[in-house]
């Protein structure tokens, strides 16, 4: 009596832990099929943003630093007249600024500033400000590995938002304008 | 028949062609678009002096535990890309302020994360990466045992069949 229970107890046990196995495969799978590889989290959110004193863009003379940004919530977008990716974002970026909820400061990554110029009087200038980091060095210092990346600091000078990609429309006013907004008022 | 079968599909699909030249279009443009992105070109990273061959050797190790970040699953060694090139020239500067190699990845890792190791270290949040295979490995090892042990067995107890089954066994056999 009590061996023919054992017996279907093993039998279940036998169908049971292959499928909960099974079915443990498929989640992981599952999972890794929604998992976007390009999106890391970035090392430095929640952390100030890197000192740095680069050149203007339209006139290398004059240096912008991170300290002249202090106490303004400001947008970082990290672009090149090389990345296509980037051209197919400038709508977005264009639609931000004319709704001057937040200046943006076009970081110029690996580019001729010429190139780089010419650009933005052909599809439009969103910045408040350009800089170039012709060597990229800064773009290390600020974990860059792809363009565009954009970054939303905030009064204090820390990284509160990063995102990799091109931003969409959705994103910009779904999660850009509200954390934009509700950094400004702290 | 050929032709005749291809007109025939021909005819009653005039939408479809539209769609299929639709598709064209649009693939020409694209690269068009990309032609006409790579007019521009990111800047090289700035040529650099050689340098001496232990230092060259040192770099070169410490290179393959780095990963390239835009070409993911290869490390700064073996990569051509730009950034990586610029990320080969901030280690040697690195290298040539004074900083040995742990701090080296130590000032990556806290720019790119623990992704730029092409290693993961050994953590909490890492174990099951490291010793799940071996987890699996055991535990098919033991299954693999137990299922062989049972059949060993149950051949050792198969009882020796009679003359009768034998001649049923092989007439069927031949059938």
């Amino acid at each position: 009596m009590s061996e023919t229970r054992n017996n279907n107890l093993a039998r279940a046990w036998r169908f049971a832990l292959p499928l909960a196995i099974f079915f443990g495969l498929v989640w992981f799978m599952w999972k890794g099929l929604s998992l976007n590889p390009r999106d890391l989290p970035s090392a430095l959110l929640n952390k100030p943003v890197p000192a740095f004193s680069l050149p203007q863009l339209h006139d290398n003379t004059k240096m912008l630093t991170g300290a002249d940004m202090k106490g303004k919530v400001w947008l970082l977008n990290v672009w090149g007249s090389w990345c296509v990716s980037c051209r197919y974002e400038h709508p977005v970026l264009n639609a931000l600024a004319r709704k001057g909820v937040v200046p943006i400061v076009g970081f110029n990554w690996k580019d001729k500033p010429e190139d780089a110029k010419g650009w933005l009087v052909k599809f439009g200038d969103p910045y408040a400000f350009s800089v170039s980091d012709l060597e990229g060095r800064v773009a290390i210092d600020l974990g860059v590995y792809g363009a565009p990346e954009t970054f939303i600091i905030d009064k204090a000078g820390m990284i509160r938002y990063k995102h990799t990609g091109p931003i969409s429309e959705e994103l910009m006013n779904e999660t850009l304008v509200p954390l934009i907004q509700s950094l400004s008022k702290a | 028949m050929n032709t005749q079968t291809n007109t025939s599909t021909g005819a009653a699909s005039g939408a479809f062609m539209a769609g299929k030249a639709r598709q064209w279009l649009s693939f020409i443009f694209g690269v068009l678009l990309m032609a006409a992105g790579s007019l521009y070109a990111q800047t090289p990273t700035p040529e650099m002096p050689p340098m001496k061959p232990e230092l060259e050797a040192r770099l070169k190790k410490l290179e393959t535990e780095l990963r390239c970040l835009v070409c993911q699953n290869q490390t700064l060694a073996d990569s051509p890309a730009g950034l990586a090139g610029d990320l080969r020239r901030e280690i040697r500067l690195l290298a040539e302020s004074g900083k040995n190699n742990e701090e080296i990845k130590e000032h990556l890792k806290a720019r790119y994360g623990d992704f730029v190791l092409y290693k993961p270290p050994v953590e909490s949040k890492t174990w099951l990466l490291w010793f799940g295979p071996f987890v699996l490995l055991l535990a098919g090892a033991i299954i693999t045992w137990r299922v062989t042990r049972r059949t060993g067995a149950t051949t050792a107890a198969a009882p020796a069949i009679s003359d009768d089954e034998r001649r049923r066994a092989s007439k069927l056999l031949d059938e």
